[in-house]
């Protein structure tokens, strides 16, 4: 296709192992990146490479092993950290993924800061890790709960920041981009009006992370989680970024080896930030994957990424447009959205039109995306989604359309 | 899939039968499952501690709903005890479709099962997969 020139895709595919395989006699086509990504060869090698040669504790031994993972990991912590434009690798937390992430600063930040009568604000796009933990942090402290709406195309009724952003409200979770909708929503802005109101703001960057330049300096924002899995790292990691001087006033969130300083037979005293926040042995060989897969993705370039998932996100709008009974929910331009799709295709339940794409080679999923709330506002209680990414191709669109057509015929 | 999609399911899933509600049912219950959002209501008529009439609801895919059309031109005329020992496996041979390696498509064509014993039992809530 003369649309990706200035980006070698078929090279990019070559780098990952799984994308040579055929499903059901056809090549897959993996159009669901927004659940979990595919690994490339590079990132598989390092998870390999640890285990065969340098296996170890870190923070501990003072063996060679161990002083070279203790090395990897935390080179991995800078790594990350200046992906996300951190000022310093201190401001950087391990944890297991961005559910872990907010459950970390409902529990640590949460209950030091909130009190009876507090408001928390969300949006009703956001995935249940960026409500669930709220609802506990509310229930906890006697807080409560207000949730900004969306227009008809998707995005966040901004007006409503008016009434719902308070003086009593704390702090705004919000998705820096949409799973199901695609919205990309504006978190400077966000950030400016929060902070006008003395609020903390959290960002959800589990959709965003892996698929455009993200940088704290730039958002504003005080809090930014993501996961390891969805940006060509292994599952079993991801991080917390925190404003320097909100994290170190936090308390610790699990106890445990490592984020102690002195250990006494009735109290204890705490490390410095992060290590206080990353108890017992943490996923040394995925965080020091992790760092690998940032490589991967700077070598090819988050620019140079995001402009090829808009190019195929524009050609997907144009020909999912063309299908007759499909309604498509989120944003139908290409403008501040990302190339997530999740629709309906009339008469055909979503389980089975996923059933049909996969007969085809065509991996997508079906469901509630963790969106409960929002598909009660969409009223539809299940969704086909096909998500792309930095491998994905305008053919495998083709490709989708046209199983699209073939779930028609055989549901008609 | 194509085993999964064969010409009786799609039939059922077109026309199910049994499809609607009954006005003073002996036994009503309805069945959510979370993951697909589908739902699945059965209606009982018992009579002499026979299932005289039976009507099925809800919206889901296409496992779904042909399961419940045929669990309930199965069970009508079925005496409640024989019912109520009425198995995943009996239910998996009636609709006939290989779902063994399927956990999630296996949950769908479940789901009317789990509202028919919940409802005979009296309970909000079985667990028809570890049978």
């Amino acid at each position: 296709m003369s649309i990706l020139s200035q980006f070698d895709v078929l090279a990019i595919r070559r780098e990952f192992p799984i994308l040579q395989q055929e499903v059901n006699g056809k090549l897959v086509a993996f159009l669901d990146s927004a659940a979990s990504s595919q690994k490339p060869r590079q990132v598989i090698d390092c998870l390999e490479d640890y285990y065969r040669r340098y296996n170890a504790n870190v923070h501990r031994g003072v063996y060679k092993f161990s002083e070279e993972a203790t090395f990897a990991y935390e080179r991995a912590r800078g790594k990350v950290a200046r992906f996300i434009g951190a000022t310093s690798p201190r401001e950087l937390v391990f944890t297991r993924n961005a559910t872990e992430a907010v459950n970390l600063v409902a529990r640590a930040w949460g209950d030091a800061n909130l009190r009876p009568g507090d408001r928390i604000l969300l949006t009703l796009m956001e995935h249940h890790s960026n409500i669930v933990p709220w609802q506990m942090l509310a229930a906890r402290v006697g807080a409560s709960l207000d949730y900004l709406s969306l227009d008809g195309e998707g995005r966040l009724a901004l007006e409503e920041l008016d009434t719902k952003l308070t003086e009593r409200t704390r702090l705004v979770a919000v998705a820096h981009q949409s799973n199901v909708l695609g919205t990309i929503n504006p978190v400077a802005y966000l950030a400016e009006r929060v902070h006008a109101v003395d609020a903390k703001l959290l960002v959800d960057g589990a959709q965003s992370v892996p698929h455009m330049p993200v940088n704290v300096q730039e958002l504003g924002c005080d809090f930014l989680v993501f996961s390891g899995h969805k940006m060509c790292g292994p599952t079993g990691i991801g991080g917390l970024w925190a404003r320097r001087e909100i994290l170190e006033a936090m308390p610790p969130f699990l106890g445990g080896g490592s984020m102690i300083k002195v250990v006494e037979l009735d109290h204890s005293t705490y490390a410095d930030v992060p290590a206080r926040f990353e108890a017992g042995t943490p996923a040394i060989a995925e965080a020091i994957a992790l760092g690998e897969a940032v490589d991967f993705l700077n070598r090819v370039g988050m620019a140079s990424i995001r402009r090829h998932e808009v190019e195929l996100l524009g050609y997907a709008l144009e020909r999912l447009a063309e299908v007759t009974g499909l309604t498509l929910y989120g944003p139908h331009t290409t403008e501040q959205r990302g190339a997530v799709f999740s629709f309906t295709l009339e008469g055909v339940h979503p389980h089975d039109v996923a059933a049909v794409l996969d007969s085809e080679g065509v991996a997508v999923r079906a469901g509630h995306h963790c969106t409960q709330p929002l598909h009660r506002l969409l009223d539809v209680p299940a969704t086909t989604r096909a998500s792309l990414y930095i491998y994905n191709t305008a053919e495998e669109i083709d490709r989708l359309v046209a199983s699209l057509e073939k779930a028609k015929r055989l549901f008609a | 899939m194509d085993d999964i999609y064969r010409e009786q399911i799609l039939e059922h899933a077109r026309y199910p039968h049994n499809f609607g509600t009954l006005e003073q049912p002996t036994v009503s219950h309805e069945e959510y499952n979370p993951l697909c959002g589908d739902r699945v209501r059965i209606d009982l008529l018992i009579e002499d501690g026979v299932i005289a009439d039976v009507r099925f609801s809800g919206k889901g895919c296409a496992i779904s709903q042909a399961s419940a059309s045929m669990l309930t031109d199965e069970i009508k005329g079925m005496d409640v005890e024989t019912a109520k020992a009425f198995s995943k496996d009996d239910l998996l041979t009636l609709i006939g479709i290989p779902l063994s390696k399927n956990p999630t498509r296996l949950k769908c064509a479940l789901l009317s099962l789990k509202a028919l014993k919940a409802g005979l039992y009296g309970v909000a809530s079985v667990d028809v997969d570890d049978e």
